[in-house]
């Protein structure tokens, strides 16, 4: 029987900076596309149908001292691979799922206490969705939680709620997302709280929210874990960003570690070039320096930190992030409306799921969804 | 299009497709074509890819419904 590794697993081995050898039995294309990054994995990409007749021609390319890894869209094909691989005496396992489950993993990683001084010291969580770069965040304190940003996979935060026997009071939308579907609408609903959305970015949608708008605040259990929404826009003309606790900055898709959002997803670039200056040059710089930034995705593996987590603080990023470094007004509008990177697999589409103009279903939702997220310009 | 024999893998995930496509492609005469229905949707692709990789030429696809058809002719 093979072995097989699970997407939580091989999370770990990111985090700790493990060696793996990956072997990735996707089609080519498929493969340069999107793969799973670890700082310390290695790769081979040679497609099923080439192995179909077996893998003695590949033997001498697969390392004997570290783990080894088969990879495929969905399992069916790593399996195939690695039964041929264990019949040839080696010793592997293939990815449970294959890359349709990373890229739903979501591994949830505590960035500890908001409050040193209450009974109650609150918590951030971020959900880490490794295969993709997503991130979002559940904030905690006395028994109560709201949502930033989550993921279409519901059942995960609700799970982890559950566990912990919280209660989701609100849950909210940065922007409306176009390289993932939202799982805030269904979560909302499903809990009975609070769905926010900013009203620029929601013209179009065919659902109720609540108006988040730049001032908004909510209040988390009875030592009053303060949530205060900054509008910040340029990425899309709502996105707004949150100040948690005056300690945290939550920033969507507007900042990130080592790069910055796109103006161009919902066809706009030209027009929002001006705002996401504005917000990253004058409403962030503006901000306490001590923020610790919580941004909605990252684009590299190297931007994990040692526990797993993304967050850095403004002051280190004003300095550090080449996006928050260019004087030249003209220069900055060049660098995020040319050359920009391709756009999010079937973002149009995802624009509209999230407005609820189209319910796809899960496997429709899951195909739209496949490859890296694709926001930022670096 | 006129196909010399036709391949159903219908219902049949990744490796299977292919798989089947090519041991019915093998029985055929080099300039013949081979017609496949699947529903994995990842066969669009690998389809392609192997097609390419083996010296067959993918003619012609089409989708309708949830079946993909696949015509290839053998190189």
């Amino acid at each position: 029987m093979t072995h097989a590794m699970t997407t939580k697993e091989v999370t770990q081995k990111i985090i700790h900076r493990e060696k793996m050898f990956i072997l990735d039995v996707r089609n080519e294309e498929a493969f340069q596309d999107w793969k799973i990054e670890g700082e310390q994995f290695s790769y081979l990409n040679v497609p099923y149908f080439d192995l179909l007749d077996g893998v003695e021609d590949i033997l001498d390319q697969l390392p004997t001292d570290q783990a080894v890894l088969v990879v495929c869209a969905k399992e069916g094909s790593s399996i195939f691979v690695a039964e041929l691989l264990e019949e040839a005496g080696r010793t592997v396992s293939y990815l449970s799922g294959g890359m349709k489950a990373w890229s739903e993993h979501l591994e949830p990683i505590s960035l500890g206490s908001l409050n040193e001084t209450g009974a109650d010291r609150g918590e951030v969580v971020q959900f880490v969705r490794i295969g993709k770069g997503c991130l979002s965040y559940m904030i905690i304190s006395e028994g109560e939680a709201v949502l930033v940003d989550a993921a279409r996979m519901t059942d995960v935060y609700l799970d982890y709620a559950n566990e912990r026997q919280l209660t989701i009071t609100h849950v909210f939308d940065t922007h409306l997302h176009a390289d993932h579907i939202s799982g805030g609408r269904e979560i909302a609903e499903k809990t009975g709280a609070t769905y926010w959305l900013p009203p620029k970015d929601a013209t179009d949608v065919t659902f109720e929210y609540a108006a988040l708008e730049d001032g908004s605040r909510v209040q988390i259990g009875d030592t009053k874990i303060d949530v205060r929404a900054l509008y910040s826009p340029g990425h899309t003309i709502g996105s707004t960003s949150f100040i948690v606790d005056e300690r945290y900055l939550l920033t969507g898709d507007i900042l990130f570690i080592d790069s910055i959002g796109r103006p161009d997803l919902a066809g706009l670039a030209e027009d929002w070039v001006g705002d996401l200056r504005e917000s990253l040059y004058k409403t962030y710089r503006e901000l306490a320096k001590d923020l610790v930034v919580l941004p909605a995705h990252f684009m590299l593996i190297e931007e994990l930190n040692e526990d797993g987590s993304v967050a850095e603080k403004l002051d280190i990023l004003l300095v550090n992030n080449h996006g928050l470094n260019i004087e030249d007004e003209e220069t900055f509008r060049k660098m995020v409306t040319e050359n920009l990177p391709p756009q999010p697999n079937a973002y149009q589409e995802i624009r509209e799921t999230n407005m609820g103009k189209q319910t796809p279903d899960l496997e429709a939702q899951r195909e739209m969804e496949v490859g890296p997220n694709r926001c930022a310009v670096r | 299009m006129k196909s010399e024999l036709v391949l159903d893998a219908k219902g049949l995930a990744c490796p299977m497709p292919i798989v089947k496509t090519k041991k019915a492609i093998a029985g055929l005469e080099s300039g013949q074509i081979l017609e496949i229905h699947a529903t994995d949707k990842g066969a669009k692709n690998d389809l392609q890819a192997w097609a390419r990789s083996g010296g067959h030429e993918l003619v012609k696809h089409e989708e309708d419904a949830s079946v993909l058809k696949f015509w290839i002719q053998k190189g």
